[in-house]
Parts: structure tokens; C-alpha cells; sequence
């Protein structure tokens, strides 16, 4: 199924785009499984995944968790912790 | 019942004037501003680090907006409010400008307090916002803080 995936902050800057349109497989279900597909692309994913502490997600514009289920058309965004305020 | 993202300064004094206008039930108006300090904290978290020339200030349009009202919609539930306004900067800022600005008003302190500390812990911690740092040595993105979580699970303990 078609996702959009958006990176921001640190997170952006490693893996060098700032959003991209993904073909995801049927196992791919949740936001833990799709960041696995990604890094499993290798690099610029894996290291840039792997380098940010504590990776964060949202789906649709709200806050998700690993476990958040992705549906077709979904927008996902990945991104290290807030720092707003 | 207002959020607001921009580049613009804002003027928290106006702010607060225009929130309570044409309202006499408002006891109590209660007000946070966020400010860009010139130094940052060094790695033991204590002020003194290194020099900040300019603070830039990432967001995520359209989910900064709904995080923000969410936090918001929180706290009128929980407090009985007059009114909320936040307003944040996005953009590039130099030390001593203002971040961030939460102004509540109440009938009576207490709700306006609380709920003014509520929603800062709340923004910290769940609004997607990133600063980053530009220093003499180069850039370097802010870390997020333990105790920006802390103070926000107080709030949930029963």
C-alpha cells in the first residue's frame, strides 16, 4: 500500500530528503514494522535510524506509537523527541 | 480558544489585554513566555555552557496546529477556563526574543495557574517542534530533557 513517510530535524539531516512516497508490502502494518523496512534499505536508513536516540512517529498527524496500525494513504512521520517551548 | 504558529515577535502584554477584552467574568489572567537565552547548558544541565548565537525553531505544519488546540482542549477540559491562547515561533531567533507565549484567564487563579504550567509541560513534551543550535563551534540540535517528561507525568498521577 501507498504511504507517505516525512523525517524531520536530526533525523532529516541523516538521511538527506525530507519525505518520500513509499509502496509498503502487506506485512507492513504498523509504525515499528515500517521503520524495520526502511532501515532495512540500508544506508542512508539504517545508520540515520540507528544514530537518533529514541525514534519518535506520528500517523495522520498524531502522536503513534510502535504498535500504531498505518492504513493505505497514511502520513507518517518520523523525528527524534520534541524540543519546542 | 486560540493557537497560533508564526514567524512574527509577539507583544505578550497586548496578548493578554486582547484575550480578557469584553469579558468581566475574568478574575485572574495567567501568562508564560518562553525566551531564547544567549547560552546553553552544558552537559551537566546547568546554565554557563556554550555561547548561542541564534536558536532556529523546526516545526511540522499542520500537526504543530493540531498538537497545540489537543493540548488546549486538555486543559478546558480538566480547569474551568475563560479563554487560552498559545502562540509559538517558528523561524530563525536571537537571544533574549520570545519563543513561546501561553496566556489563560479564569474567574479564579487557581484554574489559570495550573492550567497555564499544564500546557507548557504538555507543549514540551508532545508538540512537534526542534530547535537547533548555532553556536561559534558550529550547529548542534537541542536534546530533549528527562525532566520535560517528569513534569509532564506529574500531571497524570492520580
Amino acid at each position: 500500500m501507498l504511504i507517505d513517510v516525512l523525517y524531520f530535524a536530526a533525523l532529516r539531516e541523516r538521511i538527506g530528503h525530507a519525505r518520500e512516497r513509499c509502496d509498503v508490502p502487506a506485512d507492513v502494518a504498523t509504525v515499528a514494522e515500517l521503520q524495520r523496512w526502511l532501515a532495512a534499505r540500508g544506508a542512508p536508513w539504517a545508520e540515520a535510524f540507528a544514530q537518533t536516540t529514541r525514534v519518535r512517529a506520528a500517523v495522520n498527524q498524531a502522536m503513534a506509537q510502535p504498535d500504531t496500525p498505518l492504513a493505505e494513504g497514511a502520513e507518517v512521520a518520523f523525528f527524534p523527541p520534541v524540543t519546542g517551548g | 480558544m486560540a493557537v497560533r504558529v508564526q514567524q512574527a515577535a509577539f507583544d505578550a502584554g497586548r496578548e493578554m489585554d486582547a484575550l480578557r477584552a469584553g469579558n468581566p467574568q475574568v478574575g485572574a489572567v495567567a501568562c508564560f513566555v518562553g525566551v531564547v537565552r544567549d547560552f546553553n547548558d552544558d552537559a551537566s544541565g546547568k546554565c554557563g555552557g556554550k555561547a548561542v548565537a541564534t536558536l532556529t525553531l523546526e516545526h511540522y505544519p499542520g500537526m504543530t496546529e493540531k498538537a497545540l488546540a489537543d493540548i488546549e482542549a486538555q486543559a478546558r477540559a480538566r480547569w474551568s477556563l475563560c479563554d487560552v491562547l498559545v502562540v509559538h515561533r517558528v523561524g530563525t531567533l536571537a537571544p533574549t526574543e520570545p519563543i513561546v507565549l501561553v496566556v489563560t484567564t479564569s474567574a479564579h487563579r487557581g484554574e489559570a495557574f495550573a492550567a497555564c504550567q499544564f500546557i507548557m509541560d504538555y507543549l514540551k513534551t508532545d508538540a512537534p517542534f526542534w530547535k537547533k543550535e548555532a553556536t561559534p563551534q558550529g550547529t548542534r540540535w537541542v536534546d530533549a530533557r528527562a525532566t520535560d517528561d517528569a513534569a509532564r507525568a506529574r500531571w497524570e498521577k492520580p
